[in-house]
């Protein structure tokens, strides 16, 4: 799942945290996305997997509308891809990860996507700075011309 | 999964049952751009009561509907966003500006209804 890695992705490196060793899988689900329709279902599914660890409603809800955003980047940008979910356990912690994956054209400046709101045009309306508010961790890989992973965890508390 | 359209009076009732994809949305916005005109209807109440997720998409979608129908003479409100949807909209820095919300179905009529008499609405001409 470690793929090779973009220089530009440093402009995530405050919230880079790699692959981690210390995280156990407890569970996975691929939903393969193809069509807006994918995306209604990749954000049930991932509302489902994590209620099984106790997460709140709101943190549900969070959960749940950080994949709709991821997906529907896919079904945007890169026509389709796969949303992994995972529950993970790390130490005394357990929590979701979602990510993101597609072969698509690859997002040219990271750092920029990152920036600003929905609603601020310097903003490329990519809907990754709401995800990375939503989620407790965020790390994006992309290449031109390759394709675009994000993966973001969320704890419970 | 279309939404039903409901017309009661002088104003049309949309009542989002399920989760919507992105295309039903888009289906809703047309739809209600198109009634409010056919029907004559002086308001519109979108109710996503049972709506789970306002992402991004939805919101923007939502924004653009209150904005048509302003634009084809008649108003709209938004209803029942749940308390978990607005948590996660003000996290998401998610605004509905320009959008009227209320709580429910009964206080969106009674909203339509205090519009509807306003004299400026009485003045403007409601042409097609």
């Amino acid at each position: 799942m470690d793929a090779e890695r973009n220089p530009m992705a440093a402009a995530a490196s405050a919230e880079r945290s790699f692959e981690h060793s210390r995280d156990r899988v407890l569970e996975e689900i691929a939903v393969r996305i193809n069509e807006d329709t994918d995306i209604v279902s990749a954000r049930q599914k991932g509302r489902v997997l994590a209620s099984t660890l106790g997460f709140s409603s709101s943190e549900l809800t969070l959960i749940a509308t950080a994949i709709s955003e991821l997906a529907r980047n896919i079904v945007l940008y890169a026509k389709q891809g796969e949303i992994v979910l995972r529950l993970l356990e790390r130490g005394e912690q357990r929590g979701v990860m979602v990510r993101a994956c597609d072969q698509g054209p690859g997002i040219p400046d990271i750092r920029r996507a990152l920036q600003g709101g929905f609603s601020t045009s310097r903003s490329l309306g990519l809907g990754l700075p709401g995800v990375r508010r939503l989620m407790d961790e965020f790390e994006i890989e992309s290449r031109v011309g390759h394709g675009t992973t994000v993966t973001a965890r969320k704890w419970k508390r | 999964m279309e939404v039903p359209i409901l017309k009661q009076g002088p104003y049309l009732i949309a009542s989002i049952q399920s989760a919507l994809s992105d295309a039903d949305l888009v289906q809703l916005r047309d739809a209600l751009v198109e009634q409010v005109g056919r029907l004559r209807s002086r308001g519109v109440i979108v109710d996503v009561t049972a709506l789970d997720v306002m992402d991004s998409f939805a919101t923007r979608t939502l924004r653009d509907i209150t904005f048509m129908i302003r634009l084809r003479g008649a108003e709209t409100v938004i209803v029942g966003i749940q308390p978990d949807v607005a948590f996660t909209m003000v996290q998401l820095g998610l605004k509905l500006e320009g959008v009227p919300t209320a709580l429910d179905l009964e206080e969106g009529i009674a909203f339509l209804g205090k519009k509807d008499t306003s004299p400026a609405k009485e003045a403007s001409p409601r042409g097609r």
